[in-house]
């Protein structure tokens, strides 16, 4: 008896919860009204048949339930009833199958005008590449990839040329044009996914896959990694912006070609030596650090995150939270730097530095830090030397102040809540590992001992 | 030689009942030894896999108060758990557990037919247990490339256990499908050849066609793991290229060249599916004939519940890629795989209204194994409902990878085969150990799994529909779409999934405090049909049958037949005036 109420119960609650609970598709921002459509008839086929069938068995449980007398009616078989059950099964499987697979001869046409677009993914971060004007997308291989070329483009096509590159995060896309996402994946599987769009592919090493819609309405939208990709997976994070044309056009425009980015100069160290004399007051004259003018050691640091620091600081990427006040400090001797080649000259010169061991101020348990390490090994590697596919810069022989204070800053929201931090977003993610101060000064002691 | 039936020869074999300690309980080959052997080490790396699910809650329900897992750990926690529960768990246990016990009693047999590969199979089972746990203390713990284990990240820096780990699973793996094969081949051997005298396949309880179906589906499915299995290692360690293509793994190139990562989904997938009805078989046929007993009534459609077995069992092998809509294969075959999925609605569904069936006009005991087997027949309802939506293609495009996936196949293929299994527990216990379990401590068992299961999936198919995505350690603020009462909603799970975990801790105390202290039981306390209530002693003996072996001249249904005087005739018994031949199958005998 209280089990064919409890079967009741659970289903009236089960239908109050589908109708009541704030969860729902998100607001759909692409052509693909239709999939939830065909959701909607799965919903009602199986949440008719959900309440009848567990309703039926609540009722046969009351009414057939043992009392003194009872007798089961013995009837093994009743094929009239079993094979109008079987038929109206089979209609109810082919209403919602017959919907699907049209939506779905749909969804494996890609209209002849959509546009291409590469998403490029990699563990933990998404870039993008444009066809350039020739709507063609260069040739491009795994074994090209290096720090200098991330997308592996090959030099020596012309077609990749004039190919748009969009070395972060965040994309943007014109609304109302269909468009085709050819997806890749430099090291593992990977999957775009934007919940709003609907539909999702995964990326798989090797090959291009693919799909297709058209952004229908503008705003940003949570990219998110759906395919299980390793460590930080949970913080594999992007953005698409939909744009009207205009401000797609104006945006494309600003970015730069693969050509222009093979025909940048390498720094100069002898140019980028005048340059340093203004950071010398602070970083020292061998940018060993300065703890009492809270200037971290420079020497030593991975050219590429020096590079994007400095800029970082001068867009204000850096630096715009208030309670981060050496951050804002920095923002105006960042901005002494005019153009990216004065940025490039000045790290090449600190590339020439010699290395020194800065003196140890953070102490804590190395044995407990090398345990919390782990996660950190992930991106900046067994050693902390700093992993430029994975964004993350050196650990090791740096200034520990000031990774200290930089990891309290990224628990506390500080660092990384810029909108465009794409990095110190994922940093944020990482640092709840290292719940409070006694965590992060173990951790630095280790990574002292590397 | 002519063929002789093994049941017609039976004169010609000595039983030689072991003496010692060890060959009686640890190097034995009595396939009811066996059974508990495997049920033992099944519930022991299972409660290890529900710890670990525990500590994941904490972390998703908590994550600013517990730090008790890093995100290493976590990955690490949802591969070992999912690979523990559908394989160390429910196949042993229903396969390995089950059907070692059952197969021979049900059919009157007096054990496998092959005694010393079963003892074979259940140590290299533990071998495969032990080798799975020794991951845990490998450089670099077990591997957390999710239960799916896909390569290329599966090998990769940046995936926790990618050198060490990994190797210890597919090892594990390898060994566990050794032990698979030498006890599949075994139940399938035994059904075919060792039935006693009138047991026709037709005769035969809904059980056994279940695990003799499932272990067909195992050895035909398990190869597939075992290549890829061989095969990834391979890739692993000497740096061949079956699935990994040339990649730039943080940002250095490695050896390979060429393989194919959707290749080892494909022959993953080709053991994955089928895996789901080797789990899910076996618990169809008990549930059977658990429904049939306690509801004192034949159950409803003998012959199309077998032929929906087959019928299952044949499909289960050409659905595969829908596990992989949106894996990047070629997206025409979607048309395919979303089409054979929904046709394996079908048979699924006559399964259910024919448990349903057996239920109407029955005169039902609400026993606690009924209360399980209801238990099973709403969660199985609800989670076979929600596989009509991820197996029709385009609407499973948007709930891939979301906590839809997580809810559906935790209500189907996790919380409705363990209500079997634990409703199996109840209703053969007195069969096993010969005493009755607490029936109060059944019930609060029952009620708390039931409800607190239903509570903890419930809420995720629609997190799912909103798009949260499954997987992931940590939602952290950045996502936008995702609304406070999705982290609210997280809290309430942990703390159902805690009352869930504890609740089988009384489950245990009540298998063990009645093995020593409960009542002694009745041989036949349901008063069931089936050969196994039948046997001389309880429990039953080696060899099972005393001097001479059951003969069949019934069907395992034979519940109320109209003028017998009791409502059930068990199937060893002769046809007579007092217990007149039911009709099977519908015709009379």
């Amino acid at each position: 008896m209280v089990i064919a109420i409890a079967l009741i119960v659970l289903v009236v609650a089960t239908v109050l919860f589908h109708f009541l609970s704030p969860w729902w598709f998100t607001p759909i921002a692409s052509n693909w009204n239709t999939v939830d459509s065909t959701v909607d008839v799965t919903f009602w086929v199986t949440g008719v048949v959900f309440v009848a069938v567990n309703l039926f068995l609540a009722y046969c449980l009351i009414r057939y339930r043992h009392r003194k007398g009872n007798q089961a009616h013995y009837e093994p078989e009743n094929k009239k009833l079993e094979w109008w059950l079987t038929g109206i099964t089979s209609v109810g499987i082919a209403a919602m199958l017959a919907p699907g697979l049209s939506v779905w001869a749909k969804f494996v046409t890609v209209p002849e005008d959509a546009s291409a677009v590469e998403v490029l993914g990699q563990q933990w971060a998404w870039a993008y590449r444009f066809p350039g004007k020739d709507g063609q997308l260069g040739a491009s291989h795994a074994n090209l990839i290096s720090v200098e070329n991330p997308f592996g483009m090959d030099p020596n096509d012309p077609v990749g040329q004039d190919d748009v590159l969009i070395a972060n995060p965040q994309l943007h896309l014109p609304i109302d044009k269909p468009v085709k996402m050819l997806l890749r994946a430099k090291d593992v599987n990977h999957q775009f996914a934007v919940p709003q769009f609907r539909v999702k592919m995964d990326m798989v090493p090797g090959m291009v896959t693919h799909f297709w819609f058209t952004p229908t309405r503008t705003g940003e939208f949570d990219v998110l990694c759906e395919q299980l990709c390793g460590v930080a997976h949970f913080a594999m994070r992007g953005r698409v912006v939909v744009d009207t044309q205009d401000d797609f056009d104006k945006w494309l425009a600003s970015q730069p070609t693969f050509g222009q980015t093979l025909a940048a100069t390498k720094g100069d160290p002898v140019a980028g030596q005048a340059l340093f004399t203004a950071c010398t007051a602070c970083h020292g004259a061998k940018a060993e650090g300065n703890r009492e003018l809270n200037a971290p050691k420079l020497s030593g640091q991975a050219d590429w995150y020096l590079m994007r620091q400095i800029k970082s600081f001068k867009s204000g990427v850096r630096g715009s939270n208030e309670q981060d006040t050496f951050a804002k400090q920095m923002i105006p001797f960042a901005s002494m730097l005019a153009d990216d080649t004065a940025i490039r000259n000045v790290v090449a010169y600190i590339k020439t530095l010699p290395e020194v061991r800065p003196p140890a101020s953070v102490v804590g348990d190395p044995v407990h830090g090398k345990k919390l390490y782990e996660t950190c090994a992930a991106c900046h590697g067994d050693t902390a030397k700093g992993i430029w596919a994975t964004n993350a810069p050196r650990l090791s022989n740096m200034s520990d102040w000031y990774l200290a204070r930089q990891l309290q800053h990224f628990r506390d929201g500080i660092r990384g809540g810029h909108p465009q931090d794409f990095n110190g977003a994922q940093m944020r993610s990482m640092a709840k590992v290292l719940p409070d101060d006694q965590a992060i000064a173990d951790v630095l002691d280790y990574i002292r001992t590397l | 030689m002519a063929f002789v039936a093994i049941a017609d020869r039976d004169h010609e074999h000595a039983l030689h009942d072991p003496q010692s300690f060890i060959r009686k309980y640890i190097w034995s080959q009595d396939h009811k030894v066996i059974a508990l052997q495997y049920g033992f080490v099944a519930t022991s790396i299972g409660l290890v896999a529900l710890t670990m699910s525990i500590l994941m809650r904490l972390q998703l329900g908590f994550p600013d108060t517990f730090h008790i897992i890093a995100p290493q750990d976590y990955y690490q926690y949802i591969t070992m758990h999912g690979m523990i529960m559908v394989i160390y768990l429910l196949t042993a246990l229903f396969l390995g557990g089950f059907g070692n016990y059952l197969i021979p009693l049900m059919l009157g047999a007096r054990d496998m037919v092959f005694p010393y590969l079963n003892m074979l199979s259940f140590w290299f089972y533990l071998l495969a247990v032990l080798v799975l746990v020794a991951g845990f203390f490998v450089p670099g713990g077990p591997t957390g490339a999710g239960w799916t284990l896909y390569p290329p990240q599966a090998v990769l820096p940046g995936t926790p256990g990618a050198s060490w780990g990994i190797i210890c699973m597919l090892a594990s793996l390898a060994i566990f499908i050794v032990a698979f094969t030498m006890g599949g081949l075994n139940y399938v051997t035994t059904v075919l050849q060792a039935r006693c005298r009138g047991m026709t396949f037709m005769r035969m309880p809904l059980s056994v066609w279940g695990i003799f179906m499932a272990s067909i589906l195992g050895l035909l499915a398990f190869p597939a793991l075992f290549v890829s299995a061989i095969m990834m290692a391979l890739d692993s360690l000497i740096g061949t290229s079956f699935f990994m293509p040339a990649v730039s793994s943080m940002g250095e190139q490695t050896v390979h060249t060429g393989g194919s990562p959707l290749l080892f989904q494909h022959l993953f997938w080709f053991f994955g599916h089928p895996e789901v009805y080797i789990v899910a078989l076996p618990a169809f046929g008990i549930v059977s004939d658990l429904i049939s007993t306690h509801a004192r009534r034949n159950i409803f459609g003998y012959r199309m519940m077998v032929w929906a077995i087959l019928a299952i069992g044949c499909l289960s092998f050409v659905v595969w890629a829908h596990h992989m809509y949106v894996s990047g294969m070629n997206p025409y075959f979607g048309f395919f795989f979303a089409t054979t999925t929904l046709i394996i609605a079908v048979p699924t569904a006559i399964k259910v209204y024919n448990w349903v069936l057996t239920i109407w006009r029955g005169d039902v005991h609400l026993t606690v194994p009924m209360l399980f087997a209801i238990g099973f027949i709403f969660t199985f309802i609800n989670g076979g409902l929600t596989g009509l939506f991820l197996g029709n293609v385009t609407v499973d495009v948007p709930l891939s990878g979301t906590y839809f996936v997580v809810a559906h196949f935790h209500m189907v293929m996790g919380v409705s085969p363990i209500l079997v299994v634990f409703g199996a527990i109840y209703h053969w216990y007195p069969k096993i150990t010969g005493r009755m379990f607490d029936e109060r401590l059944g019930k609060f068992h029952f009620w708390m799994t039931f409800i607190g299961a239903y509570a903890i999936f419930l809420p995720m198919h629609y997190m799912g529909i909103l798009g949260v995505p499954r997987r992931y350690y940590g939602y952290t603020d950045a996502i936008q779409f995702i609304p406070p009462s999705v982290h609210e909603a997280n809290e309430w799970i942990s703390i159902s999934a805690m009352l869930v975990a504890a609740t089988q801790l009384v489950f245990l105390y009540n298998l063990i405090h009645s093995y020593f202290k409960g009542p002694v039981a009745d041989p036949n306390p349901w008063r069931a049909t089936t050969l196994e209530w039948q046997t001389p002693q309880t429990p039953p003996k080696h060899g099972n049958w005393g001097k001479d072996l059951p003969e069949v001249h019934r069907w395992a249904y034979d519940y109320s037949v109209p003028g017998a005087p009791q409502d059930f005739i068990p199937q060893n018994v002769p046809h007579s005036e007092q217990t007149p031949a039911g009709r099977e199958h519908g015709v009379p005998t």
